[in-house]
């Protein structure tokens, strides 16, 4: 695609909102790549739910530590000041409040904050991982997605149609089209992409937007 | 003392009697019982309950596993965080026994679990948390506001064994992980009746580790086996990235 956000770019727009001093968690697939974002002179610390506090770049090849991966199972690096806890103490970091931002991928988000990353319509299973306390727990979570599926359906909708993994949590979603806040009965633009206009958003979004 | 040494992995699953509920530490290769599961695949004992993060089989190379548990005929239940992929195009090897109802599985979020476990060895019966809340998950089930936010029950998750992973112990079973092997290895132990590790490194005499830096003291620990230098142990591998779709 030549017009709007690359991968990168969805991330890059993600991570320029992270303060300094910020507790961050990324999902698995694009959120993943807010850390290449060069976001100094601010820092923030990078938690995953294996209890790793203070992860770095990804190992380079031949020098991986086998014991030590994030969230998408990565062999990442600890950064000088890092930390590792076990399972429970990572999740009371998380139920406690402490992590400021989760990045998550999603399959749909509401205009009332809700969003589905899941289980697929139709299976008997799917994949929670710690998507459902990070969404409820976090400070605030913010949302990485291509603004329509494959088969060209809207992922910002306006009641998700697939079970949720919270509801009316999300602040913010960067689509490959632009930058969105759900307000309850609508989605504010934020930001739109280059070369993005406004009533291509507006047709490729399932529920009414605001400027 | 009693001595805790097992002479092979065979010997420490030998008493794991049918109708078991086993826990599995591991999140990804770190902290995983590769030579436990290996063991327990060639035990008789059928109609377990298992309880891990996955069921495996997302990362390639493939590692022994629950699915391969499960491929076996020995697993009745599974409890875990992921029944599918985080990857909806990634298709484990445990989903089509689920989806054809041949393997029961309970869903539950992965912080949930950890506390259910933690819960289960603290001798808290069960706890209210927010994750879930408003989601399937709740349905039907008990919820409580307090202080105006609304909370769901969750109880205590027993084990009757843990199988754990661990870089170093001591012959009281002390023992330390290294990086983010931990994750779940310590809320096992604790949550289970008897609980079994796989240790890396040479086995220390009493005395020889730091008592402050004891990541998980040895009460809880009843079995150990040395694991074998590859081929004949099993060890975390470096992970190969799946071919593009």
């Amino acid at each position: 695609m030549t017009q709007g956000y690359t991968r990168q770019q969805m991330a890059d727009r993600i991570a320029a909102r992270f303060q300094d001093g910020w507790i961050v968690n990324l999902g698995v697939g694009i959120p993943t790549l807010c850390s290449n974002t060069d976001i100094s002179p601010r820092h923030v610390i990078y938690h995953s739910e294996n209890g790793v506090i203070g992860y770095g770049p990804v190992a380079v090849a031949g020098a991986e530590d086998l014991d030590l991966v994030n969230a998408g199972g990565q062999n990442v690096t600890l950064l000088a000041g890092a930390a590792v806890v076990h399972h429970a103490d990572s999740f009371a970091i998380i139920r406690g409040g402490r992590i400021d931002v989760t990045v998550m991928g999603a399959y749909e988000v509401s205009a009332g904050g809700d969003f589905a990353n899941w289980k697929l319509a139709g299976a008997k299973g799917g994949g929670i991982g710690g998507a459902m306390d990070l969404a409820a727990c976090a400070q605030r979570v913010f949302i990485i997605m291509e603004h329509v599926t494959r088969a060209g359906a809207p992922r910002l909708v306006e009641r998700c149609a697939l079970p949720v993994t919270a509801r009316g949590v999300v602040r913010l979603v960067a689509t490959d089209l632009g930058l969105f806040e759900p307000l309850g009965e609508a989605f504010r633009i934020v930001e739109l992409a280059p070369g993005i206009g406004r009533d291509a958003v507006a047709a490729a979004t399932g529920t009414a937007l605001l400027d | 003392m009693t001595d805790k040494l097992c002479p092979d992995f065979a010997a420490a699953v030998a008493d794991i009697p049918d109708g078991a509920t086993i826990g599995f530490a591991g999140f990804g290769m770190p902290g995983t019982p590769f030579n436990l599961i290996a063991a327990l695949a060639e035990h008789r004992a059928r109609d377990l309950t298992l309880v891990a993060n996955t069921t495996g089989g997302a990362q390639l190379p493939r590692m022994p596993d629950i699915g391969m548990l499960v491929e076996r005929g020995k697993v009745r239940k599974v409890i875990c965080a992921f029944t599918a992929a985080t990857r909806a195009s990634d298709v484990l090897p445990f989903t089509k026994y689920y989806e054809t109802g041949e393997v029961a599985a309970e869903l539950v979020p992965q912080g949930t679990l950890a506390e259910r476990l933690r819960a289960a060895g603290a001798g808290i019966p069960a706890f209210y948390t927010p994750t879930g809340v408003g989601t399937e998950l709740a349905e039907g089930r008990e919820t409580r506001v307090i202080d105006g936010r609304e909370y769901l029950l969750e109880y205590a998750l027993k084990l009757d064994y843990a199988f754990l992973r661990a870089r170093r112990a001591d012959e009281t079973g002390n023992l330390q992980f290294h990086r983010s092997q931990r994750n779940f290895n310590p809320v096992m132990a604790t949550a289970a009746r008897t609980a079994l590790v796989e240790v890396e490194d040479p086995i220390l005499p009493a005395g020889a580790m730091d008592p402050d830096a004891v990541h998980l003291p040895g009460i809880y620990i009843h079995r150990m086996v040395r694991v074998p230098p590859p081929p004949a142990g099993l060890w975390p591998q470096k992970r190969q990235e799946r071919a593009p779709r």
